[in-house]
């Protein structure tokens, strides 16, 4: 079942294919403002159904706008997905082939890690085992702030993770390719890089550290919920959701498209007064 | 005003299903691998395929033209053919014509031809933009500010006014702009590659100079009616008052905004 689309969700869907990924509060705030610039009705706890009425309209394209967790924030966020390849070569637009070689070394190193996370050392060192053409240090440097620019790996303190939107989009292919390797959350069942792991060595459960926070919350002695263990891992504080709606829909809405109605007509007219000043400089 | 070939509208905003008529395009065909198949020769080649092949075709057709047009890259025919289309190019009108029309009613972009001779394509906004006559965003503000130039002074300029306009305006081409970074660069090579500009070289030239006009994706996309009531709010005037572009502005179906023009090429 879907309804019609409307120019609301062709709008919000090329707000979507420019910025790749945005958190929950953006999501809200683009499609109050879709649905206000093309005059359609407005509900403000319907914006799963908005976004499957795009879903059924995608899903002949293998393309899909999915939710997913941010394992550093908690927060929820939607990514335009492809799942026409379930392999990292739907980047290959993009990556020569030794530049993907690298990142799927570097998928290597952070799935086989404890701790979620792969140091820009270790990822120099790999580039020594590589079978397509080596790449140097200052261009594994150069491909590195690439990936994190385009939004497939984070980094911070010189130690690289996977993104929120490549986690979101790969969750599949890592599923399938690192069969024996991956952890998934035993709290919310969805692939997990940074977590915590139960001690006890007959259990050796993994929870995100978001999950972590939001289960243990309040509770004075924690507790491994699988094998009752005393779970010895710092509980992290639970981050409650940035209400602020202006500073997510600043950030995500494109180049041409505006931000939120209230501020829309003023930034309109700021810009307009920018080109008459521009212009006037030259009467 | 000079003589420029405008760009066609491939597929009509129409979302009933069209019946069989020649969606064929009748010029000659340059390409030398590909051959323009007959709407018979498309019929048959249909009947041989299962639906599900042809809806995957086309997926792969669309995606396609999605990552390139992310980058501005227009695409051309014999690339999407050898590419993606491969085995079916006997049912090729089909399958773009049903991508078009993905674009139009999934995504709101329209694909346009903007070289008929060549077979490229663009994908176009095709949403309603109430602020489409001001940009936001710095460098579409710039060039903004050059098709303003181009097509006020009748549609060529000689790169020098160019230059100085945006010299008088702390844009210095010869100098590292803070937002900009390299601007002749920009200028020359980046907006003439998106299809904005065309940069052509004036011949018996010395020193060697060039001169501008609009880019085939900018005779698409931007208004000159806007840009016309933009420079009339400007000088305070009524953007009658420049007769000659007054009328080149609301004479071609392409030039005002969300044209429903339904030219079949």
């Amino acid at each position: 079942m879907s309804r019609q689309m409307g120019d609301n969700h062709r709008r919000f869907l090329q707000t979507m294919m420019v910025n790749g990924i945005i958190d929950e509060h953006g999501a809200r705030a683009l499609y109050q403002y879709c649905c206000e610039t093309h005059h359609t009705q407005y509900a403000p706890d319907k914006l799963d159904e908005f976004i499957d009425t795009i879903n059924s309209r995608l899903q002949p394209m293998f393309m899909q706008i999915r939710k997913g967790m941010s394992e550093d924030n908690g927060q929820q966020y939607y990514a335009l997905v492809n799942m026409a390849e379930t392999d990292i070569t739907r980047m290959s637009s993009d990556y020569a082939d030794n530049e993907l070689e690298l990142f799927r070394k570097t998928m290597d190193l952070i799935v086989g890690s404890e701790n979620g996370k792969a140091s820009s050392t270790d990822i120099l060192n790999t580039t020594d085992s590589m079978t397509t053409k080596k790449l140097k240090k200052s261009e594994t440097e150069h491909l590195l702030s690439r990936l994190v620019h385009d939004k497939w790996l984070s980094e911070k303190r010189g130690e690289y993770t996977l993104s929120t939107r490549c986690i979101i989009e790969m969750e599949p292919y890592i599923r399938t390719m690192y069969q024996d390797q991956f952890k998934e959350c035993h709290i919310c069942r969805n692939i997990a890089f940074q977590c915590q792991i139960c001690e006890n060595p007959t259990c050796g459960i993994k929870i995100h550290n978001p999950c972590v926070a939001r289960y243990f919350k309040g509770r004075s002695e924690p507790r491994c919920p699988a094998c009752d263990d005393f779970w010895p891992h710092e509980i992290p504080a639970h981050m409650r959701s940035p209400s602020s709606q202006q500073v997510s829909i600043n950030r995500t809405v494109s180049t041409g498209i505006t931000s939120s109605p209230t501020r829309r007509s003023e930034m309109a007219r700021e810009s307009r007064s920018t080109l008459v000043g521009l212009w006037s400089c030259l009467k | 005003m000079t003589q420029r070939k405008r760009p066609s509208i491939f597929m009509e905003n129409d979302f009933t299903q069209r019946q069989s008529g020649n969606l064929v395009a009748q010029d000659e065909d340059d390409d030398a691998t590909f051959t323009q198949p007959s709407t018979s020769q498309v019929q048959r080649g249909l009947e041989k395929l299962t639906p599900a092949q042809v809806d995957q075709k086309t997926a792969e057709v669309v995606q396609y033209f999605l990552v390139k047009d992310q980058k501005k890259i227009p695409v051309r025919r014999a690339d999407l053919v050898k590419h993606v289309v491969k085995d079916y190019r006997n049912i090729y009108p089909e399958i773009l014509k049903r991508a078009a029309r993905t674009f139009d009613q999934v995504f709101g972009l329209k694909l346009v031809e903007i070289d008929p001779k060549n077979k490229m394509y663009i994908l176009v906004n095709n949403l309603e933009t109430p602020e489409r006559a001001s940009p936001i965003n710095p460098k579409m503000g710039l060039l903004f500010v050059i098709l303003s130039v181009i097509f006020m002074k009748g549609g060529v300029v000689r790169e020098n006014l160019i230059w100085n306009t945006l010299k008088k305006l702390r844009v210095d081409p010869g100098e590292k702009h803070e937002e900009f970074g390299d601007v002749r660069k920009m200028v020359t090579d980046e907006f003439v590659r998106q299809r904005y500009l065309e940069y052509v070289r004036i011949p018996h030239t010395e020193p060697i100079e060039h001169e501008f006009r609009w880019g085939q994706r900018a005779d698409a996309e931007v208004s000159k009616a806007k840009i016309l009531e933009f420079m009339g709010e400007l000088h305070d005037q009524d953007p009658k008052t420049w007769i000659q572009q007054y009328r080149e502005a609301h004479s071609t179906p392409t030039s005002s905004q969300a044209s429903t023009s339904s030219s079949q090429r």
